[in-house]
């Protein structure tokens, strides 16, 4: 049974990635390198206003002060920031009157990644702002999500139209001292998406985003907003899917949500980034900065990821519980395969009385990757009766893989209860066999106890999203049992 | 994960006495061992005292306690007593062999080596390292490595004496051998004794370790054991650290474990200002048993911070942790321990847990329990929790007429006895059962039968 399962093993991990392609598009970018004019050259494309600029400025400077991060259990390459080119966007016509207009070329991208940006759309009751190397090509649904009240835009379209809302958000979570890689996208950062619901409203779809990296040699800095007023709530939607490249590509994201007094936000993400290939050659950097802020009573946030792609994943969706009774989730299935790494978890930092967060994580390591899971709760002296339960499981595929479990506890005062549990394990023979013996193949039983293993996450995802993950889950895993 | 330090003077001052001292420490060392100490104060050059910037010392300023003025013991103090008339264990039946060490040193100046049934040999180490060069040679400083940690650095610049304890092959001591550290001054001083002991093949022992101060100024330790458990042996070990409030206590334990050896650690802590302890364990053969206990019991300023850091190199081994801990008043606590399955140790099952109960706001825990895991086919769990004890069972307690303070302790104590139930030694079980009991109901200030009575 060893040989057989080592058979899968090569058959399936050997897989190649589906979604890498190139599109060739006429791309509009300014010279490599990273200096004050550069900073000074993207805000000046953008046409921002004063201080979007001096935002940026102040962050630049911050961040020359600041030395690239070690602490993580990652082996990252240095990186010379010199070397990527901080700008690039498609080039096309000025104003999109209708769907003719959008560049054929780049809605045959789409439609390749299988995303219905047109009428499909519609049925498929998403509205899109789709991102394709930092300048957003399309924005639907925006007329039936405006009557509402509701801002589904653009970052760049929000510094424009309105600038008093990305004034007073902007950087109120993740502030640009946060740490190294958010100082670099505060100060490059080319766009985004910006969502803000109004009082007591309920989103009637879910949001989404695609994000993908385009042409060669191009960081891609996005920074997205949301922001939930009173009573509101919104479901968002990221997905990530990135063409094959052979240099390993830079990603440094922020992303902000402001939850108001009783609002509540879900936000998903299924990163299927170029992870590299067989060899650990290639595949995307991704280091993101992910943070919410419960700021208003009974607000809640929550955040489900599904991480398969990327050689490098540094990422910790956190959530600040600022408002009484307001609570965090967590929820996170990391896959990492041949020479992936990835050190993902979260932080909850208990401010607020009464406040709740449920941590889920469930890690597994295939092939020669290194998967950690490092995660933070806090609960300060006056959040009195915080509430934490932390999971974190790690499964192991394969004798040459790493599963590390890294969670800080601090709890400074007495009525907190704070639970963390975590084991690490290898799918069970007796699991295969059972599989086995009721007529089973060995590769079905092991997608069966996989998916079985992530259902807890995989449950909290959106309808749409879920049978993606699952999808992915099974192309980066199934059979990859030694 | 730097070593990193930023302070300055506090590093400069401790080269500067080690400059001062030199001939001093050199003087009635031998060669190998003056090499390995230059060799740790280079690398404690560099290392400095560990920062709270230091991942491993998060959570204990280090920096700021040695940064006080102590006095170092270079050479032995002189002071004259009779044990019994000073100091009585008070755990009764307690039928142990005793030995002294006096501020680092060991006490018995006339007899500095002895001979125990067997052809085991306990005694000063710094005799022993003159006695028997090529055995120490071995194994000094071979487990504690000064380029990893400044403060073993520290120690090793600055060895002198501690306790030397041989079991040779196939000796099975009957007799638990009880060592007891005694702090004894008019002034406040810093100690930093080095032991080590070395179990052959097949052999068996087991230590009681006493930690007390006899007088009131302010005590600083930084000491390190080194603890080398060859094939088969069993090594048992006990610790009570029961210190007066105003000392301070690092301490570092490495035990190397060879094929089919057992260890058992129990470390109670009842009282001491500011406690560090390191137990770094290195399963360095197949078929290892290793359990580390922990229970500490602080209020008032106490800090306590545990560090256990346990290597499964080969396969086949078993590791259990388990820490617990009760804080009172504005006491701190931290917990760091870290299981680390190396390549290929596969059917390792490694098991750690940490419980906390914080009975006031002013408290402050914080707990890190770690995996490292790069074998596939092992067990491997953690868990941590810090709370209060659980209301429904204080209410069925209630229920049947047991007084809310009553029952309060009846389950504090019964979250201890956990811990208290693995040592070993029976009477030693009962006693520390005992006292923390009382430590529970806040009689207990010091050991009390002893005769000191120093506070």
């Amino acid at each position: 049974m060893e040989k057989d399962q080592d058979k899968i093993l090569n058959e399936v991990t050997q897989g190649e990635y589906k979604y890498g392609f190139v599109t060739d598009i006429e791309a509009e970018s300014i010279p490599k390198g990273l200096n004050e004019d550069v900073v000074r050259m993207i805000s000046q494309k953008k046409n921002e206003p004063e201080f979007m600029l001096e935002f940026r400025l102040k962050a630049f400077r911050h961040w020359q002060t600041l030395k690239m991060p070690e602490w993580a259990h990652l082996k990252i390459p240095e990186i010379d920031y010199q070397d990527i080119i901080y700008y690039s966007a498609p080039k096309q016509k000025p104003k999109l009157e209708s769907m003719d207009d959008v560049d054929p070329e780049l809605k045959e991208t789409f439609d390749k990644l299988g995303i219905p940006l047109d009428e499909q759309k519609r049925l498929a009751g998403v509205a899109v702002d789709a991102v394709m190397d930092s300048v957003s090509v399309k924005t639907t649904f925006k007329e039936n999500l405006a009557e509402l009240g509701i801002i589904f835009c653009s970052f760049s379209e929000a510094v424009q139209e309105h600038p008093d809302l990305v004034k007073k958000y902007m950087g109120s979570v993740v502030p640009y001292t946060d740490n190294y890689f958010a100082a670099l996208n505060s100060a490059v950062f080319s766009d985004g998406s910006f969502c803000y619901i109004p009082k007591g409203v309920r989103c009637p779809m879910e949001l989404s985003t695609y994000f993908r990296i385009n042409a060669a040699n191009t960081g891609q800095f996005e920074r997205t907003l949301i922001v939930a007023d009173d009573d509101s709530y919104v479901s968002y939607l990221e997905g990530c899917t990135a063409p094959q490249r052979d240099e390993n590509q830079l990603h440094a994201a922020i992303v902000e949500i402001v939850a108001m007094r009783n609002s509540e936000v879900k936000y998903s993400t299924v990163q299927n980034w170029y992870p590299g290939d067989k060899n650990g050659k290639g595949g995307i950097y991704n280091f993101v900065t992910k943070r919410g802020k419960c700021a208003g009573e009974n607000s809640k946030i929550s955040w489900t990821q599904v991480e398969t792609g990327s050689a490098v994943t540094w990422k910790y969706p956190s959530c600040i519980l600022l408002g009484d009774n307001s609570s965090g989730e967590f929820y996170s299935v990391a896959v990492t395969n041949n020479h992936q790494q990835a050190d993902t978890g979260t932080k909850m930092i208990h401010i607020g009385k009464n406040t709740k967060s449920v941590i889920v994580s469930k890690g597994i390591s295939a092939g020669f990757s290194e998967n950690s899971y490092r995660g933070l709760v806090k609960v300060v002296k006056n959040a009195k009766n915080a509430r934490n339960f932390s999971q974190c499981d790690s499964l192991l595929l394969g004798d040459k893989c790493g599963a590390h479990t890294f969670p800080y506890i601090e709890v400074d005062n007495k009525d907190s209860v704070v639970e963390h549990e975590a084991t690490t394990s290898k799918i069970g023979e007796d699991q295969i066999f059972y599989c086995n013996q009721r007529g089973i193949k060995t590769e079905d039983a092991i997608g069966l106890i996989v998916n079985g293993y992530a259902k807890e996450v995989l449950n909290k995802l959106p309808m749409e999203f879920a049978v993606e993950a699952q999808k992915l889950l099974q192309i980066s895993l199934e059979g990859s049992v030694g | 994960m730097s070593l990193e330090t930023v302070k300055i003077e506090t590093k400069d001052k401790f080269i500067e006495l080690y400059h001062e001292n030199q001939d001093l420490l050199k003087s009635d060392s031998p060669e190998y061992i003056n090499s390995i100490r230059e060799e740790a104060f280079n690398h404690f050059q560099k290392l400095g005292i560990p920062t709270k910037k230091n991942e491993q010392y998060k959570y204990t300023n280090l920096d700021q306690e040695f940064n006080n003025d102590y006095k170092t013991y270079i050479s032995p103090k002189n002071i004259k007593f009779q044990i019994e008339d000073i100091f009585k264990c008070d755990v009764p039946e307690l039928n142990t062999k005793v030995v002294l060490l006096l501020n680092g040193w060991y006490y018995d100046r006339e007899n500095l080596l002895e001979e125990l049934p067997g052809g085991a040999v306990i005694g000063s180490f710094q005799k022993a390292a003159q006695v028997y060069p090529d055995l120490i040679k071995k194994h000094f400083a071979q487990y504690a490595k000064s380029e990893k940690d400044g403060m073993v650095a520290l120690n090793t610049a600055f060895v002198k004496d501690g306790l030397f304890l041989y079991v040779p092959k196939g000796v099975t001591i009957e007799k638990p051998i009880q060592i007891i550290n005694i702090l004894m001054d008019e002034e406040s001083g810093l100690t930093q004794h080095r032991n080590l002991f070395i179990l052959e093949e097949n052999s068996e022992a087991s230590i009681v370790v006493c930690d007390h101060t006899l007088s009131t100024p302010n005590f600083l330790t930084n000491s390190v054991s080194e603890f080398f458990i060859d094939k088969n042996a069993r090594f048992d070990f006990s610790r009570m650290q029961n210190e007066h409030n105003g000392s301070k206590q690092v301490s570092h334990l490495y035990f190397q474990q060879e094929r089919d050896s057992k260890v058992n650690t129990n470390t109670i802590t009842l009282h001491g200002g500011l406690i560090r302890s390191n137990i770094n364990v290195l399963l360095n053969g197949e078929g290892c048993e290793n359990n580390t206990y922990g229970l500490y019991l602080t209020d008032k300023g106490q800090h306590i911070d545990n560090y256990v850091h346990m290597d499964h190199a080969y396969p086949n081994c078993t590791s259990n942790q388990l820490f617990k801990g009760v804080l009172d008043d504005f006491a701190t606590g931290a917990f760091n321990g870290k299981v680390l399955v190396r390549k290929d140790a596969q059917k390792t099952q490694a098991f750690q847990a940490n419980n906390n109960i914080l009975l006031t706001d002013d408290t402050d825990m914080n707990t890190k329990p770690q995996l490292e895991i790069y074998a596939d086919d092992v067990k491997c769990s953690h868990g941590a929790t810090v709370g209060q004890l659980d209301e429904d069972a204080l209410f069925y307690l209630r229920a049947r007429g047991i007084k809310k303070k009553e029952a309060k302790l009846l389950l504090m104590y019964a979250f201890a006895n956990d811990v208290i139930k693995a040592i070993k030694i029976p009477a030693l079980q009962e006693r520390i059962q005992d006292l923390v009991d009382k430590r529970l109901r806040g009689e207990l200030s010091r050991c009390n039968s002893c005769q000191m009575h120093c506070c």
